[in-house]
């Protein structure tokens, strides 16, 4: 859907995006996950068109980019570093006039297409007072709105939940998931790392403009090894575990365990009381910190 | 998407209100006129205006005298430099682009948004100014004929015809000012910027033409045949500085919107 090489922008004498070679199927849940001013935006405004690459090629649904932006982007709908409209404009004035902004629209239907979309993000009821009047969650809304419009195959969005509250956020992941469930691609880029996991199924992780890892989440999450224990016994389990690699916390262990249906038994047998064992995953901020500190040590040596 | 580009000019309150202000001046020069009957004398004061006191059918020619100086210009600059700037700065830029608009697409709309602007606010004033010429000064021309500048009578449809080409000779001028605006609007921040750098050197070549030092760039300056739209109403028609000023004008438009259209074409949407 989206695949990038060696894709690099220089503002100047600064990298801002380094070698970055994205690779996002069809039919994922993206995350582009990044701190602020590590590249996300920049890398969505080339996958758009919007900057111009310093090297590297961009290919979005198997065309060059930007050179067939013209075929490519009436198949994505996007939301760039938040919404933007006509300030003096109602919220269905302004998509309308976005709708007939897009090469061979169509004006039959229009008012159909802008009345849909807004149901869709839950904006259906909106009067006719002005997008100034707007609070910023309706706004992002709005945003949303607009690039759902003409039904893409392919979601760029850009922090899409920034200024939401707890019930506007779920409310965009429940729309995003079911937009996905339907077949579009989505590619979401945050700096919330919650976000992300709620959501997606791949993850790309952007550090000072590299790419420092692109995975599945699944993969990203995967078991450690180590097995977490709870026991109102826990001398007596320490005890029993000598010789395995076994960490002491105030009310739990972690033992490094391949099987935790074998050390149960063990347990068990021994007459330890178990509360709790589980497997200890990789949690996506532990991964995410371990390539963030890499890549910061790269940085000053250059 | 030149149609969108249009509604949105003319559904704009700031256009009908920058126009009205132009508007304002001529109409109030021709309400003192009409009340203190104290033109200036032969030779003084903006073009025709010490004729429109016995002849209010010139009036839409003095008018035209009085705002293109400097109110028009102002207009102008501020409205082209507002084209991709003011929307760069609002957000939308990039929501037009992506729509897809296609860059090239874009500005040519912005720019004959701005080619309607100018020429609704040339006829506004041209067509307000001859109401209030023939209501409030007086007509002699319906009957005899109006006078030219050199002394002879022209007749109705000289006058007509010379007063259209007089009307459009300024919209040339101003689409100087446009397309210099436009190319400004691609490469500054804001909109502000734009419509100033603009101003800045219209008014530069206005102050150089006083100066008898820069007797040789004088030729090429944008504002040296603004008023040369005048020598229409002599008698034989003084062709020489409308031919040039229109080959200048035509030159500053290619050049600049030359400009424009590369600087936008590969620049970094990044706002």
């Amino acid at each position: 859907m989206i695949r990038t090489q060696s894709l690099t922008k220089h503002y100047g004498r600064i990298r801002a995006v380094d070698d970055v070679s994205l690779d996002v199927h069809e039919g994922d849940v993206y995350g582009f996950l990044g701190a602020n001013g590590s590249g996300k935006t920049t890398t969505v405004r080339m996958l758009l068109g919007l900057v111009l690459a310093t090297s590297g090629t961009i290919e979005v649904m198997g065309s060059a980019m930007p050179r067939h932006t013209l075929d490519v982007l009436p198949q994505v709908g996007s939301m760039v570093e938040g919404p933007a409209a006509y300030p003096h404009l109602s919220g269905r004035a302004n998509l309308s006039l976005f709708d007939a902004m897009g090469r061979g629209s169509k004006r039959a239907g229009r008012a159909g297409r802008v009345d849909d979309v807004l149901d869709r993000v839950g904006l259906g009821g909106v009067d006719r007072r002005p997008v100034r009047a707007y609070s910023l969650g309706m706004r992002q809304r709005l945003g949303l709105a607009n690039a759902l419009l003409r039904s893409p195959r392919l979601l760029v969005l850009d922090e899409p939940t920034n200024g939401l509250d707890p019930q506007g956020i779920r409310d965009i992941r429940a729309l995003l998931l079911d937009l996905n469930a339907a077949g579009t691609t989505v590619f979401v880029s945050s700096h919330l790392l919650t976000e992300i996991e709620q959501m997606c199924t791949r993850v790309g992780i952007l550090d000072r403009g590299r790419l420092v890892l692109q995975d599945h989440l699944d993969q990203l999450q995967r078991p450690t090894g180590r097995v977490l224990l709870r026991t109102p016994d826990p001398e007596r389990a320490a005890s029993l575990l000598v010789g395995r690699d076994v960490e002491v916390h105030a009310d739990h262990l972690l033992v490094d365990a391949p099987d935790a249906a074998v050390l149960n038994a063990r347990l068990v047998a021994a007459g330890v009381r178990v509360d709790e064992l589980t497997p200890e995953r990789h949690t996506l901020e532990s991964v995410v910190l371990a390539a963030s500190t890499a890549s910061s040590d790269r940085m000053e040596r250059a | 998407m030149i149609r969108v580009e249009l509604s949105k000019m003319l559904r704009s309150r700031r256009t009908w209100s920058t126009i009205l202000l132009i508007d304002a001046l001529p109409t109030l020069v021709a309400v003192l006129l009409a009340v203190t009957d104290l033109g200036p004398r032969p030779g003084q004061g903006p073009a025709f205006l010490s004729a429109v006191l016995t002849d209010g059918t010139l009036y839409p020619l003095a008018a035209l005298g009085i705002v293109l100086p400097l109110f028009l210009p102002i207009a102008v600059a501020i409205t082209a430099g507002e084209a991709i700037a003011g929307e760069a700065q609002q957000g939308t830029l990039r929501y037009l682009l992506v729509r897809p608009g296609g860059r090239t697409r874009l500005l040519v709309a912005k720019l004959v948004s701005v080619l309607a602007f100018v020429v609704l606010a040339v006829l506004v004033v041209a067509v307000t100014a001859y109401v209030l010429g023939i209501t409030l000064l007086g007509s002699q021309s319906l009957t005899t004929g109006a006078t030219s500048v050199s002394g002879s009578s022209l007749s109705t449809t000289e006058l007509v015809a010379r007063t259209g080409l007089a009307l459009a000779y300024a919209m040339l001028c101003m689409l100087g000012v446009a397309a210099i605006a436009l190319f400004l609007s691609t490469a500054a921040e804001s909109p502000l910027g734009a419509a100033l750098g603009t101003m800045a050197i219209f008014i530069a070549s206005t102050l150089l033409l006083t100066l008898e030092a820069s007797d040789a760039v004088r030729p090429y300056l944008p504002t040296r045949y603004w008023l040369a739209f005048v020598d229409l109403f002599r008698d034989p028609i003084l062709w020489r500085d409308l031919v040039r000023g229109s080959l200048l004008q035509v030159v500053y438009v290619g050049v600049f919107l030359a400009a424009a259209w590369a600087n936008f074409a590969t620049k970094d949407v990044s706002d």
